[in-house]
């Protein structure tokens, strides 16, 4: 898992940031007291996760862009590194299209978690953790609780959460991100939140207000 | 103060201090791998963990503060078992190498595991294995050996100033290194090696070489600069195989630079083993004996003043003092010991040295840096001013080539013409340094090689209250070993003598190099007879007419005068090679040859001559504080200053005829010529 000196011939040269990432670098910095502006590198990170993101369809972290968040910043690179390579959640090697997290703890595990695996395995033909599917739009990792046990098993594909999975619907929502179509984001059973799956059982008077109906749009998420 | 109880025994400590710190006043010992008193804590090892009373776990000493009344125990069965529990853990990926690795015999895992490890494993899985970083040529690593204690990360941070290493990816698959490999661009590298507690980082050029157990130790004071740096020499049989810091908290703390550290394979290299004698241009091997003659063949009828001599740079002041006798009982007052060509004079003691000592930079509050970079010329100088900058945010001023030190500073000027603007204490620099209760002011060799300079920058130390009664803000920052002590000696030209520019191009018919080889030999005159006494085949052997094998700083017993003015005294740790002898020695024994014989025949003989030169020889490793108590300044002399300074050492790696002649350094040149040294954040 470690990619130090990670010179495997992907690491672009340099890297820039694009004018969305400058606006939202504004944002963060102007967050901290002057000099105390290193507090801002998780954020910056992630500005630059999405930046690959949009560019170039991998979100990943290369090494020159470490350099420019440390720059940004006035801390020295192997600080940048130490926080990049720490959190798991920020990529140090090109990923596919749709970074698929299957949580595979205690919780998710007992209620399935193994059928999730080989369902997106056979969807994608990547064979173990860690791959990238051979047309590139796939990477599986595995993860620890992601802290929706409630709705187990999950599995989050970029920065959304899809819950209550079985064989089937991994199946199904694979095919829907291999169409750009990701579905909303939440349980694939259609219930609501983590409320019981049987409909409620308390407060039952209460007009059940069902699913969202399908033409939801998704939230517009910021960092 | 905070009274504690450690065992029984009460002690009382400053408020804030760690428990651990309390164990030790108490005379308690407490392992430790990563508590270092001079980095930052990071109590991540729990090496250290002790009982408190009242409290429900047992604690890592070294991260938690005192309390008073605070009962202490360090000998309970919890606080061995807890402690045998972390070292079973620390030991569950630690390779069982030991009889391969170099740290053995002085490794700080090896010794705690004898008080708190097992004799067997409970572990059957396999032990991970670290991918080894390349740091370059001086330090060596093994990481799968790694505990991260994070001790060589905090010292190149902190100390070093060159944050260059880190901890990457966490838990199982933590690493330390610099993830993208490159060398460590500082100077005080070596330093890690020492504060590994594990083999982790050893030396490279050392691996394999010996076991500790089977090497001397002598102290001694390394050469290579004009720090004075504590050192000890381990050496077996005829060789010396590695060099160490010795703690002085008054000149290197625990500190050594990676030029003294390092350079010791030169030792090996290009000496001069035996007499040389060139006959019909050509150097031949000769007889003590032979080389003495021809000597006294070519001083026969030459009048004393068109006699001449220069002393190098790593000179003893034992051998000085002999060779200036020996020019004086042959009449002759030219003698120079400034190769550089430095403006300074003997005579005033603190218009030459570094009057506000070392470890005062803890107390200054604005530093004036003239025409040097104390990161090349002085590491661990550098070190301590980074250290009070750290502490105290010191606000310093260069005026000079600007370069990477370790701190922030503001260029206020690049030569001599900055100096009128720091009159002004209303605005800039100026303002800071009047503003200061205790500023300080370093000037650096290239600055005095201009004339006037050294006036003016005592009469700008006036001006800004660097000179006074109680705080002498006044500093001269050398390069050279042995030139404190030639300036104490008086070997500078006397009455009428020539100096350096004056005894070349056949301003003397013979010449004597001590050592001498930092200036330009193409420049000595044609048919100057040239007499080289010293342990290295460089420049000031290649022109010599005779070649007198001496002995270098690790094979005699040797008085060094460092930049501050501290007398303080090297022990041989082995013997010159071959016919070589030591310095001191040759010089007497040429003077009977001569019809000259000096006084003294013995060290102790001539150590009371040096005594008797100057007083300040008496009084070896103490140096006293002083404030100034003549604020008239040095002549000013002939001529301008004009122009930038320059620098003083172009390439830190290879500055004299040892480093020359070292492999080592010639990589360290290698690696570190081409990249540049890299800037320091903090
Ligand atoms: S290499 Fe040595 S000093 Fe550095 S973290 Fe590892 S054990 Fe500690
Ligand atoms: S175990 Fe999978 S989300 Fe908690
Ligand atoms: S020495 Fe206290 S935790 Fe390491």
């Amino acid at each position: 898992m470690t990619e130090t000196n990670s010179s495997n011939g992907v690491q672009p040269e340099s890297f820039a940031w694009d004018a969305e990432s400058e606006a939202a670098i504004g944002r963060v910095v102007a967050k901290y007291p002057p000099g105390k502006q290193a507090s801002g590198v998780i954020p910056l990170l992630y500005i630059v996760q999405n930046q690959m993101g949009r560019q170039t369809g991998s979100a990943w972290i290369p090494r020159a862009a470490m350099d420019a968040v440390a720059h940004r910043l006035g801390m020295a690179p192997i600080r940048v590194y130490e926080v990049a390579t720490f959190y798991l959640m920020f990529n140090t090697k090109p990923i596919g299209k749709w970074h698929l997290q299957v949580c595979t703890t205690t919780p998710c595990w007992l209620r399935g978690s193994d059928a999730v695996v080989e369902a997106c395995k056979a969807a994608t033909g990547i064979g173990a953790f860690g791959e990238t599917s051979e047309d590139g739009l796939f990477t599986m990792t595995e993860v620890e609780c992601l802290g929706a046990c409630v709705n187990a098993p999950v599995l989050q594909v970029n920065d959304d959460f899809y819950e209550d999975l079985d064989a089937d619907s991994t199946r199904q929502l694979l095919d829907a991100l291999r169409r750009d179509a990701p579905p909303r984001p939440g349980s694939v059973t259609g219930r609501q939140t983590s409320a019981p799956a049987g409909g409620p059982t308390t407060l039952t008077t209460l007009q059940n207000l069902g699913p969202p109906p399908p033409d939801a749009v998704q939230p517009p998420r910021e960092r | 103060m905070a009274k504690v109880t450690v065992d029984g025994i009460v002690v009382e400590v400053p408020n804030g201090s760690t428990v651990l710190q309390a164990c030790e006043l108490a005379g308690k010992e407490i392992p430790r791998f990563c508590y270092h008193e001079r980095l930052s804590i990071a109590g991540n090892c729990r090496m250290c963990l002790v009982e408190i009373e009242k409290a429900p776990k047992p604690v890592a000493s070294c991260a938690f503060p005192v309390a008073d009344n605070m009962v202490v125990k360090t000998d309970t069965p919890m606080v061995r078992n807890g402690r045998r529990g972390v070292m079973e853990f620390l030991l569950i990926n630690h390779p069982l190498d030991c009889p391969i690795c170099d740290q053995g015999g002085e490794c700080d895992l090896q010794d705690q595991a004898l008080g708190y490890g097992m004799d067997h494993t409970r572990y059957e899985e396999n032990k991970r294995a670290v991918k080894d970083k390349n740091l370059g040529p001086l330090v060596k690593t093994v990481m799968t050996r790694c505990i991260h204690c994070t001790r060589c990360i905090r010292f190149v941070t902190e100390i070093a100033g060159v944050p260059d290493l880190g901890a990457t990816s966490r838990g199982e698959s933590l690493e330390v290194g610099t993830y993208v490999e490159k060398a460590l661009g500082s100077e005080l590298s070596g330093n890690i090696i020492d504060l590994c507690p594990v083999g982790a980082l050893t030396s490279k050029p050392y691996a394999f070489v010996a076991r500790p157990w089977e090497l001397k130790k002598t102290d001694s004071v390394d050469v290579l600069d004009a720090v004075g740096t504590n050192i000890r020499i381990d050496s077996r049989g005829p060789e010396v195989l590695r060099i160490l810091p010795r703690l002085n908290e008054e000149v290197n703390e625990e500190w050594l630079a990676d030029k003294a550290r390092f350079s010791m394979d030169g030792l090996k290299r290009r000496r001069l083993d035996r007499p040389w004698v060139r006959r019909d241009g050509k150097l031949v091997q000769a007889t003590w004996g032979d080389a003495f003659t021809v000597i006294a063949e070519r001083l026969q009828g030459v009048a004393g003043e068109r006699i001449g001599a220069l002393a190098g740079d790593l000179c003893d002041a034992e051998s000085m003092v002999a060779l200036k006798d020996l020019l004086t009982a042959l009449g002759s007052a030219n003698l120079d010991c400034r190769q550089d060509g430095v403006l300074l004079q003997a005579g005033r003691r603190d218009f030459y040295t570094f009057n506000s000592t070392i470890a005062a930079i803890e107390e200054a509050d604005a530093l004036l840096l003239i025409g040097t970079n104390p990161r090349r010329e002085a590491p661990v100088i550098n070190a301590r001013i980074r250290k009070r900058w750290l502490a105290s945010k010191m606000l310093i001023g260069l005026i000079g080539e600007t370069a990477e030190l370790t701190y922030d500073f503001q260029h206020v000027g690049g030569d001599a013409g900055a100096f009128d603007g720091l009159r002004d204490a209303s605005a800039g620099f100026g303002k800071t340094l009047a503003d200061a209760n205790k500023p300080m002011v370093i000037v650096g060799q290239p600055a005095l090689r201009q004339p006037g300079v050294l006036a003016a920058v005592w009469e700008l130390a006036g001006a800004i209250g660097a000179l006074a009664g109680e705080w002498h803000g006044f500093n001269v920052l050398h390069t050279a070993a042995a030139r404190v002590g030639a300036l104490d000696l008086g070997f500078v030209p006397g009455q009428g003598g020539r100096d350096l520019a004056g005894m070349l191009n056949g301003g003397v018919d013979v010449l004597w190099l001590l050592g001498a080889d930092e200036f330009d030999t193409a420049r000595i005159g044609r048919n100057t007879f040239v007499i080289y006494q010293g342990h290295h085949g460089d420049r000031g052997a290649a022109r010599a007419d005779v070649i007198l094998p001496g002995s270098a700083y690790t094979e005699k017993s040797g008085t060094y005068v460092n930049t501050e003015g501290r007398v303080q005294r090297g022990l041989r740790a082995v013997y010159p090679p071959g016919e070589a002898r030591e310095d001191w020695t040759i010089i007497r024994a040429l003077s009977e040859v001569l019809g000259k014989t000096l006084p003294y025949d013995d060290l102790p003989g001539v150590r009371a001559r040096l005594e008797q030169v100057n007083p300040v020889f008496g009084r070896t490793n103490f140096l006293p504080r002083f404030g100034v108590s003549d604020r008239s300044g040095p002549g000013q002399g002939s001529g301008r200053a004009s122009g930038p300074f320059g620098v003083a050492i172009e390439n830190y790696y290879q500055t004299d005829p040892i480093s020359r002649a070292s492999p080592t350094m010639a990589a360290c040149t290698e690696t570190f010529a081409t990249t540049p040294l890299l800037q320091a954040a903090e």
